[in-house]
């Protein structure tokens, strides 16, 4: 066995300029398929740890009419907060929030709004709430940076709010912008503001109430409450799973054109050597290597492209990897559009298994691919191929 | 003593007769405003900070509930129909040949970037039977003489807590119209005006609508045609008629 290996590579390498292009070929898809599985890889778990840290916490609990996809909802979508979950509401352990819609009119011009009352005192979201506490004498609002870009708004602004109460009846008043936050998810900022929980219930008349109840990660979401149901993380973070599979599926088009490419090159240069090198088997077989260890030899050597492959790919790959990995790459302005959570820059995330599997993926797909024209030398007959008689 | 007290008597009586009730007041506002049902056809001009829009139209309404509009020009929204029964709304728009449902807060939105609300524009409530009345004094607008009548809610299910009231004192039209937030902040303004008898009754033919928040000059709502109490088919009330 040793010996298949030494005399495949010695035959590997003399075969030059054709095995190298065979190499360059198939290490450009090893980097490929590795830099955009990681890059998929990169942005889920920085897309699904941001909207952790800043929308759905360990779970979320919704009150039983609200849907986030009908706006229609929203009216009925309110109840008071269960009292077995009033003590964490207390020490922070969970963000409650009340959404209701509303209008506001930045600089004259008018534009629909969701209002979103949050607990001031909850440590769970990232969503600086603490502000509010500092602030407590006008009405104080904190909106996201597209908002505030959007809208024209600045720190320190005072916008006229508009909403109806829970009876139907308008009610307006000025609120103070006391902060504009950086956030990637753009479901807690994209035409949203966010108010004290207690102002916006009193605004609305519906003391105590909320729409979703954000729980803890470390909580344990057992406790049953009648007219809300509980939302898990796999669910609250579907969007962002279906999205990357999706992507996933994409990026497997282009996989399969990149290995047929270099699949047909190694292909190709197996044909073309069982036929030039006819003689060649003869001898092998005239010295004694049963036709199995002939076919083994040719298998070897078309593998072994795609071990050369793998060694040139680290060789140029790891550099530019590692340097998109701590770079990360931009992302256009405007993909927050999308509704999902992008950062500015996303960070490939290039994991062993990742690594582990695309080699063994090449590996298996080039000694297939290798082996298949191999079969033609098991019906050879070695005294033809002794004398190059074409078979 | 006694021939005192009958001319005072008589003076008191004579005032009071020459002042009526807000609720008087407000229950011929209505009788003028109000109709079991409404056909007519009018001209909205939308005057945006940049641009002047004009959309025509045609209404149905009958009673408070049930309201039924098309839209007549410009070509771009020509054949978009409306329906609204209670506090829900339809909208059937022709270039897609679809029907969308507006409801809850939707109906609060501008009708195509104008001072006026869904809700503005399809509905026709009696004041009587949501506000109650107070003379608050009196003021002349258009050179007519008025009475200033503020409106308070007596249910807390109406769009505007407060309103603010100038009613003609000999037509008992209102020529002007203040809509007040709960919070006491100005929302809307309305002033009326071309103010013409149609079938007995006095009827603004013009209203302009402001939302005091917003910029711009205002919309134009313009009675083409109108005509009060006439028999409406019940079909056009219901969502077959949208695609007809």
């Amino acid at each position: 066995m040793k010996l298949l290996f030494k005399l495949a590579a010695k035959n590997l390498i003399g075969a030059g300029l054709r095995t190298w292009l065979n190499v360059i070929v198939l290490s450009f898809s090893f980097l490929i398929i590795i830099w955009h599985k990681g890059l998929l890889d990169g942005w889920d778990r920085q897309a699904k740890n941001e909207t952790i840290s800043w929308e759905t916490g360990g779970g979320q609990y919704w009150q039983e009419n609200y849907d986030p996809y009908d706006p229609f909802s929203l009216t009925e979508a309110h109840s008071g907060i269960p009292p077995s979950f009033n003590t964490l509401v207390s020490k922070g352990n969970i963000a409650a929030i009340l959404i209701t819609q509303g209008t506001i009119y930045p600089s004259g011009r008018i534009q629909s709004i969701l209002i979103k009352g949050i607990s001031s005192n909850q440590k769970l979201l990232k969503i600086p709430s603490a502000l509010f506490i500092k602030n407590s004498e006008e009405v104080p609002a904190l909106i996201g940076r597209n908002t505030a870009t959007d809208n024209r708004i600045k720190e320190g602004d005072l916008i006229t709010l508009r909403w109806r109460d829970v009876h139907g009846t308008f009610d307006a008043g000025n609120i103070k912008v006391i902060g504009i936050f950086d956030s990637d998810v753009p479901t807690v900022d994209m035409g949203q503001i966010w108010l004290p929980l207690d102002r916006l219930q009193k605004m609305m008349d519906m003391p105590g109430e909320a729409t979703i109840l954000v729980w803890n990660k470390e909580e344990q979401h057992s406790t049953i409450s009648q007219g809300w149901k509980f939302k898990t993380n796999e669910v609250l973070l579907k969007s962002i799973t279906d999205l990357i599979k999706m992507k996933s599926v994409g990026g497997i088009v282009l996989y399969i054109i990149l290995m047929s490419l270099a699949m047909l090159a190694i292909f190709d240069t197996q044909v073309l050597s069982i036929f030039r090198r006819q003689k060649e088997i003869g001898t092998y077989i005239a010295l004694g290597m049963t036709r199995g260890e002939v076919v083994g030899l040719f298998t070897i050597e078309g593998s072994l492209n795609s071990v050369l492959a793998g060694l040139l790919a680290a060789l140029y790959g790891i550099p530019l990897l590692a340097m998109q990995a701590s770079h990360g790459m931009s992302m256009p302005g405007g993909s927050k559009g999308f509704g999902l959570a992008v950062a500015d820059r996303i960070y490939p995330a290039y994991s062993l298994g990742l690594i582990v599997t695309t080699i063994l993926l090449i590996l298996l797909t080039t000694t297939i691919v290798s082996y298949l024209p191999s079969r033609k030398i098991a019906k050879m007959k070695p005294t033809e191929a002794l004398r190059g008689k074409i078979q | 003593m006694r021939k005192l007290v009958i001319p005072v008597l008589m003076l008191c009586f004579s005032i009071n007769a020459q002042t009526p009730s807000a609720k008087d007041i407000i229950e011929k506002v209505d009788k003028n405003m109000s109709a079991d049902s409404r056909v007519f056809t009018s001209k909205m001009v939308i005057h945006n900070p940049r641009n002047t829009r004009t959309v025509e139209s045609k209404s149905w309404s009958m009673g408070e509930k049930k309201s039924y509009t098309e839209y007549l020009s410009p070509p771009r929204e020509q054949g978009t129909k409306m329906l609204k029964l209670e506090d829900q709304l339809w909208i059937f728009s022709p270039s897609t040949d679809r029907i969308i449902q507006i409801s809850g807060h939707m109906l609060r939105q501008s009708v195509m970037g104008s001072d006026l609300s869904y809700e503005d524009m399809m509905e026709d409530p009696h004041l009587l039977n949501h506000y109650t009345g107070k003379i608050n004094g009196e003021e002349k607008i258009a050179d007519r003489n008025c009475w200033i009548i503020t409106l308070t809610a007596n249910t807390p299910d109406v769009a505007y807590q407060t309103q603010k009231v100038w009613v003609d004192k000999d037509r008992f039209i209102p020529l002007k119209k203040e809509l007040y937030a709960k919070s006491g902040v100005l929302l809307k303004r309305m002033e009326l005006s071309d103010v013409l008898q149609i079938q007995g009754r006095w009827f603004p033919k013009k209203i302009l609508f402001k939302d005091v928040l917003k910029e711009g000059d205002g919309t134009e709502f313009q009675i083409m045609e109108i005509e009060f109490n006439t028999k409406i088919p019940e079909y056009i009330f219901s969502k077959a008629s949208l695609k007809k």
